[in-house]
C-alpha cells in the first residue's frame, strides 16, 4: 500500500517523544484499565483526585498577583475578588523571595518591581487589611525565607482573632527546584530542608487545613526542561521532602494529606494532558510502594498549574491570550485543582488590570461556557492519551532510578545533573526554534515588521522610597530590647534541633524585619554556593 | 564564575563577560548565550548568579574583557544597567561595551541606550544576532555610537 505523504519526516512532541499518525488497541497491550485508569477518585488516581471533579467543584481560579506596595497589592486582591477571584496568590518582589529588607543595599532598583514588597509584620497587615482570612484561601510564592513569610501571616490573622486551624492555603516552600532551577536560595540544602520540615511538622499540628510546601514543576519547566524532566524532577524533590520528613520523626499520614504539587501548562495540548494524569498515577504508585499509608489522601496528588511563562512572545502578544487558553484548556482536562492563567503581557512586565482581568475571564470562560467540566477526564481511555500518558510515567521512572543510584536528589544537585538535564533540553529546543522545526508565530513565522504594542505596567521609584522610610520609622519606634531577645532565640534555636516555628512567629509579632532575621539565620546555617553548569 | 572557550581559531578570541545582575535567578536565556558565544570561539566568563554591579565591573577590569552582557529579568534594568556603566566610567574602564537581555519592555530601551547601552536583546532573538554583535566589536573603533539595538 502506497503510504500517503506527510508534511514531515516525523513527528515529535514539544519533548521530543515520537508521535505515530494514529493510535490503536496495539498500543495499549500492557495497560489495564482497572489498574491503570482506575474510576475517579480512586487509586491510582489517573482520572482525578476527586470522584465529580468539577461536577462537584470547579477549580480555584488563582491569579498570582503583586506589585510596589502592600497596599497597591491589597488594592488589586480587591479588585480581583470582585471580579470573582476565589482564591488570592501572593507574588513578591525580588528582594522580600531573597530574605533582603527593602532598605537593604542589595535591594537598591528592585523594590516592588517584581511582586510586593513585605519587610515586616506591619507590610504584611496592610497587604491583606480588610481581606477575610477565614473565607479565602491565599498561596504565597515564596522558598528561601517562606518560613518567615508564614509566620506573619500566622501572626496576622492572630491579631486579627481568626485561629490559625481556620487558615487555608499554600505556601511554595519548595528549596530542591531553586537549586535546580529558579535559583532563589539563602541557605545550603540541609538547614533549608530542616526549615521546611518544621513548617510542615507546624502545619500538621496547627494549621491542618494549611499546605506548607507546593512542590513545584513549573520553575523546572520554565527554566527549559522537557515535560518528562518537569515531572521527574518534581516528583522526585516530593519524595525527598517526604523521606525528609519521616526521618525527622513524622507519620506519614499525619503530613502527606497536606502536601501540594505545582506544574506548568505548557504548549503540546496532549502532552501536559498526559503529564498532569501520569504524575497522579505516578504518586499514588511511588508513596504506596515507598510508604505504605493508611490515608488514602496521603496517596492523592492536588496540584495547582500555570500557564507557561516562557512559551509568551513579546512580539504580537495578543497572540498571548491565544496560546494561554489552549494552555489553561490543557490544565483543566488534566485535572487540575487551581489555575493561574497569565496576561498577555507578562513577558514584558506584571499584568495590568486590563491584561490580568481577561487572564481570569478566559478561565471563567472555560469554566462557563464550554462544557468541559460535565465529565470527569473526558479524554480518558483515548488510545493516544493513554499511551501518552504510560511514557510520561515510564520516562520519569527512568529518571527516578538514575537519581536513585546517584544516593538521591541533594547528591544529584551537587553533581549538577538536573541543571544539566535541563539545560541540554532547553539548548536543544532553542536550537529546533532557530532551525524553524519550532514553530513560534510571530517569531519565526508570521513576523510582523511593527509589532503591536500593548501598555504595561509601570512601577514607580516612590514605592522604594516610601518602603525605606516606612521601614525607618518602624526600627525607631519598636521596642528594641525585644527585637535583640527574638533574634537570640532565633539564634539559639536554629543551632538545636527545636521547630523553629514558634520562635518566627514571635519575632515578627515583635516587629523584627525579615532581613534581620535571615541575616542572623546566615549566620548559624552559611550561605551557598551553586555549582556552575554550562 | 567559571570559564570556557572554543579552541581552534588563529585570532585571539575576544573576551566577554556574561553574567545575571541584581536578584533574579532567572539563568535559562544567559546560559544559552553564554554557549552560543563560546561556541563561536569567543573566551566566555560566566559571573553565575546575583552579582552586584560593583562585582560585574571588577570582574570585567580583572578579566581585561572586550564587552559585558547582562541579564536581568526582575524590572531592575533601569537601575542595574546604567549603574555598571556609571562604575565603568568611575574606573576609566568606559571602552568596556555593554549590552543587555532579558525582560526590558520597548519603552525602556531609549533612555539604556542614552546611558550606553550599546545592545539589547528581547526574548526571541536569534543567538546568532548576539554572535555577530559581539564579533562586530572586534572591529570597532570603540567610539562609534553604532548601537545593535534589537
Amino acid at each position: 500500500m502506497q503510504q500517503a505523504r506527510e508534511r514531515k519526516d516525523r513527528f515529535v512532541s514539544l519533548s521530543g517523544l515520537p508521535i505515530a499518525s494514529f493510535y490503536t488497541k496495539d498500543d495499549l497491550k500492557d495497560w489495564e484499565p482497572e489498574r491503570d485508569l482506575g474510576a475517579p477518585g480512586e487509586f491510582p488516581y489517573t482520572r482525578g483526585i476527586h470522584p465529580t471533579m468539577y461536577r462537584g467543584r470547579l477549580w480555584t481560579m488563582r491569579q498570582f498577583a503583586g506589585f510596589g506596595s502592600a497596599s497597591d497589592t491589597n488594592t488589586r486582591f480587591k479588585y480581583l475578588l470582585s471580579q470573582g477571584q476565589t482564591g488570592l496568590s501572593v507574588a513578591f518582589d525580588m528582594p522580600t523571595l531573597m530574605g533582603l529588607d527593602s532598605d537593604d543595599p542589595r535591594a537598591r532598583g528592585e523594590v516592588g518591581y517584581c511582586g510586593v514588597a513585605i519587610s515586616s509584620l506591619e507590610d504584611m497587615e496592610r497587604l491583606f487589611e480588610d481581606i477575610p482570612l477565614d473565607q479565602v484561601t491565599t498561596s504565597m510564592t515564596i522558598n528561601g525565607p517562606a518560613a518567615i513569610l508564614f509566620a506573619m501571616y500566622l501572626a496576622v490573622a492572630e491579631r486579627r482573632g481568626i485561629s490559625v486551624n481556620q487558615l487555608g492555603g499554600t505556601l511554595q516552600n519548595d528549596i530542591l527546584k531553586e537549586y535546580i532551577a529558579q535559583k532563589e536560595w539563602l541557605f545550603p540544602p540541609e538547614p533549608h530542608l530542616r526549615l521546611i520540615v518544621d513548617t510542615i511538622a507546624f502545619s500538621s499540628e496547627q494549621v491542618p487545613k494549611w499546605h506548607p510546601i507546593s512542590i513545584s514543576g513549573y520553575h523546572i519547566r520554565e527554566a527549559g526542561s522537557s515535560a518528562v524532566q518537569e515531572l521527574a524532577f518534581t516528583l522526585y524533590n516530593g519524595l525527598t521532602y517526604v523521606e525528609a520528613a519521616v526521618k525527622a520523626g513524622l507519620e506519614v499520614d499525619a503530613f502527606a494529606p497536606q502536601l501540594s504539587f505545582f506544574f506548568n501548562a505548557h504548549n503540546d495540548f496532549f502532552e501536559e494532558i498526559a503529564k498532569f494524569r501520569a504524575a497522579r498515577r505516578l504518586w499514588a504508585r511511588e508513596m504506596q510502594k515507598r510508604y505504605h499509608p493508611q490515608n488514602p489522601r496521603s496517596l492523592q496528588l492536588r496540584c495547582h498549574a500555570q500557564t507557561a511563562g516562557c512559551s509568551l512572545t513579546a512580539q504580537q502578544p495578543m497572540n498571548n491570550v491565544v496560546r494561554t487558553t489552549l494552555q489553561a484548556l490543557a490544565a483543566v482536562l488534566g485535572g487540575t485543582q487551581s489555575l493561574h492563567t497569565n496576561s498577555m503581557d507578562e513577558t514584558l512586565a506584571l499584568p495590568t488590570q486590563e491584561a490580568v482581568t481577561l487572564a481570569l475571564r478566559t478561565q471563567q470562560i472555560i469554566a462557563g461556557e464550554s462544557e468541559i467540566t460535565n465529565t470527569v477526564d473526558p479524554l480518558g481511555g483515548s488510545f493516544f492519551l493513554e499511551s501518552l500518558t504510560t511514557r510520561m510515567e515510564e520516562g520519569a521512572q527512568e529518571y527516578f532510578r538514575k537519581l536513585d543510584k546517584m544516593g538521591g536528589m541533594l547528591k544529584a544537585i551537587e553533581q549538577g545533573f538536573p541543571q544539566r538535564e535541563i539545560l541540554n533540553a532547553s539548548m536543544a529546543y532553542q536550537q529546533e526554534v532557530e532551525r524553524k522545526e519550532r514553530v513560534i508565530i510571530g517569531v519565526n513565522e508570521n513576523v510582523e515588521e511593527d509589532s503591536q504594542q500593548i501598555p504595561i505596567l509601570k512601577i514607580t521609584q516612590e514605592v522604594e522610597r516610601d518602603q525605606v522610610s516606612r521601614l525607618s520609622d518602624l526600627r525607631k519606634r519598636r521596642d528594641s530590647k525585644k527585637v535583640e531577645a527574638s533574634l537570640h532565640a532565633i539564634q539559639k534555636a536554629a543551632s538545636s534541633s527545636e521547630n523553629m516555628m514558634p520562635y518566627l512567629i514571635d519575632a515578627v509579632k515583635a516587629n523584627v524585619t525579615l532581613g534581620e532575621i535571615c541575616s542572623v539565620l546566615q549566620k548559624v546555617f552559611g550561605t551557598y554556593q551553586e555549582p556552575v553548569v554550562l | 564564575m567559571i570559564k570556557g572557550k572554543d579552541t581552534g581559531s588563529c585570532k585571539p578570541p575576544i573576551r566577554v563577560l556574561v553574567g545575571k545582575v541584581g536578584l533574579d535567578g532567572h539563568d535559562r536565556g544567559v546560559k544559552l548565550v553564554a554557549r552560543a558565544l563560546r561556541d563561536a570561539g569567543m573566551e566566555v566568563i560566566y559571573t553565575g548568579l546575583h552579582q552586584t554591579p560593583e562585582q560585574v565591573v571588577n570582574t570585567a577590569i580583572q578579566e581585561d574583557v572586550r564587552a559585558i552582557g547582562l541579564s536581568v529579568h526582575s524590572g531592575a534594568h533601569n537601575y542595574l544597567l546604567p549603574r555598571v556603566l556609571e562604575l565603568l566610567k568611575e574606573k576609566g574602564a568606559d571602552d568596556i561595551v555593554v549590552f543587555g537581555g532579558g525582560v526590558i519592555p520597548n519603552e525602556d530601551v531609549p533612555q539604556l541606550i542614552t546611558a550606553g547601552v550599546r545592545g539589547l536583546f528581547p526574548p526571541g532573538t536569534p543567538m546568532k544576532e548576539i554572535v555577530e554583535f559581539v564579533n562586530s566589536l572586534e572591529d570597532d573603533s570603540r567610539l562609534s555610537l553604532s548601537a545593535g539595538v534589537g
